[in-house]
């Protein structure tokens, strides 16, 4: 308990000090750099972010260590996003920045400036489930459902991009979404259907 | 992760002159292993100089061959179509790399730049020269299955894990790179180096350089394969992998290039086995020879012996599936 007030002291500490420095040493957003214009933020300084998610855009402020995993989910308050490795190599983060799928916990929030992002929670019209949320529910595409908002985002680029041709071309290129319950079969049964029924928009 | 200072530049000189007055900053593309190696605390930058909005991302196919700017996502290369009727080894080894969504993320200049690593590097914990220069390699003594074959040191025998990289030495690739000195060209098989004594160097670019582009000459191989042999199906590092391309005429294979990733501490070009090839008729290859002589300057470590076998076989099975 000691020790943990002490750490929490001295982050707040250096938290201030750092702030403090940052703003006398370099006028915050804008600064000349040789002949060009770069946008720069220091240590503990939040920068400006305009992103539309799911139709909705907005302004916000950030530090840049925040990932857009994290933006989604703390700021945003949209936690259909999952967390699962935090490293790239589950696939339960995966998002759609501009139209292509990505990990959202490799990819800093202020990166994405002006970019459009869809959510799990931007695909369904209204009470409509999108085809692959059907599909994933007719076939039992999942059991615990922790990496199924990333499987599904996954599995609508995969139809998008031409990857779901056969179960083999769909097997490859849905392999960055790990399921831990092994429900891969039923997975590649419902991005089939949704392949053959064109619904993948 | 520990906090740095984040600026975003729109050209190359611009981001250039970031990086000269500030050391210790690193550019950032894709982000897919900075970030990572960042959340590790690997890698520890003071700055982070954004480069996505340099206009570096053409894919352009001219009678000199192929240029492909820096900032290139890995999955614009491979799904375009003249890549892919080109240079179809080049779209099977980005295709064989990473999964769908790192390689709509990574550019093509960062794939080149990502890290030699190994499970040491990774682990602050264990000791790792090229994490920790000096603090010892834990993988010469330690499990060392994944680690390389060829070119080590006593320093640092982890392998480079780009499969793109293994394509572009075989099709004798090149990486234009800036600097405030102005323009440098870099043959790519000269790009990443061994690890020797200085294993904290992946490679052979300058500080303050920035790869604006990789330029692959025109080729006229029409029997192409890359195979990656791996622990799962997809989405893995490779134990072994081979790049094949061949210009075969009738029977004879006219010209060859060959080379091997997950062996070493870069991609692993086999000029003398593309020799013993050159001339030979595709229904009397042998085999055992041209493997013997490939794996006879091979070291292995406790783990890893397995890849003498397994990298002979998997160079037979890449040429014969290039000739079919």
């Amino acid at each position: 308990m000691n020790n943990q007030d002490q750490k929490d002291s001295r982050r707040d500490f250096l938290k201030k000090t750092t702030a403090m420095a940052a703003l006398t040493i370099s006028s915050p957003v804008l600064v000349k750099a040789g002949q060009h214009d770069e946008k720069i933020a220091s240590f503990f300084e939040k920068m400006d972010l305009k992103i539309e998610v799911n139709g909705v855009a907005h302004q916000l402020s950030v530090e840049p260590r925040v990932t857009l995993l994290d933006l989604l989910r703390e700021q945003l308050h949209l936690t259909g996003t999952k967390k699962g490795c935090d490293h790239g190599q589950c696939g339960a983060c995966t998002v759609h920045v501009d139209g292509k799928r990505i990990n959202s916990c490799l990819s800093l929030a202020v990166m994405n400036d002006g970019k459009k992002v869809t959510t799990i929670e931007g695909i369904a019209d209204g009470d409509n489930l999108h085809p692959m949320q059907e599909a994933f529910i007719n076939h039992d595409g999942f059991q615990c459902g922790y990496c199924t908002p990333g499987q599904i985002m996954s599995a609508i680029a995969c139809v998008q991009e031409g990857h779901a041709n056969s179960r083999e071309e769909i097997q490859e290129f849905m392999s960055g979404n790990i399921c831990r319950c092994g429900a891969y079969p039923h997975i590649v049964d419902a991005v089939m259907e949704v392949k053959k029924g064109g619904k993948s928009s | 992760m520990i906090n740095f200072e984040y600026s975003r530049t729109s050209s190359v000189k611009a981001a250039l002159d970031v990086l000269a007055k500030n050391p210790g900053a690193s550019f950032i593309a894709g982000g897919t292993n900075l970030v990572d190696l960042m959340k590790k605390g690997v890698a520890t930058p003071q700055r982070l100089v954004d480069i996505n909005n340099l206009p570096l991302k053409q894919i352009s196919i001219d009678a000199k061959g192929l240029t492909i700017g820096a900032l290139a996502l890995n999955s614009d290369v491979a799904e375009n179509e003249k890549v892919k009727k080109n240079y179809p080894l080049l779209v099977q080894a980005i295709n064989a790399g990473a999964s769908a969504q790192l390689r709509n993320m990574a550019t093509i200049g960062g794939n080149i730049m990502q890290r030699t690593r190994c499970t040491y590097f990774y682990d602050t914990t264990l000791p790792c020269n090229k994490r920790k220069p000096g603090s010892g390699c834990g993988a010469l003594k330690g499990y060392n299955r994944m680690h390389a074959i060829f070119g080590a040191s006593d320093k640092c025998i982890a392998v480079q894990p780009s499969d793109m990289s293994v394509a572009l030495a075989a099709l004798d690739a090149t990486v234009m790179v800036s600097s405030s000195k102005g323009e440098r060209k870099i043959p790519f098989t000269d790009f990443h180096r061994l690890p020797g004594d200085i294993p904290e160097k992946d490679n052979n670019l300058q500080p303050g350089e920035l790869i604006t582009a990789i330029h692959v000459p025109v080729n006229s191989f029409n029997k192409n394969h890359y195979l990656k042999i791996r622990d799962r199906a997809s989405y893995a590092f490779a134990l072994v992998s081979v790049a094949v391309a061949l210009k075969v005429n009738g029977n004879i294979i006219q010209s060859a290039r060959l080379a091997m990733g997950g062996v070493a501490h870069k991609p692993w070009r086999l000029k003398q086995a593309e020799e013993m090839l050159t001339g030979s008729a595709i229904h009397d290859l042998s085999f055992a020879k041209l493997t013997d002589n490939i794996m006879q300057d091979a070291k292995t470590y406790e783990h890893n012996a397995f890849k003498i076998k397994l990298g002979k076989a998997a160079i037979a099975e890449a040429i014969n599936k290039a000739l079919q």
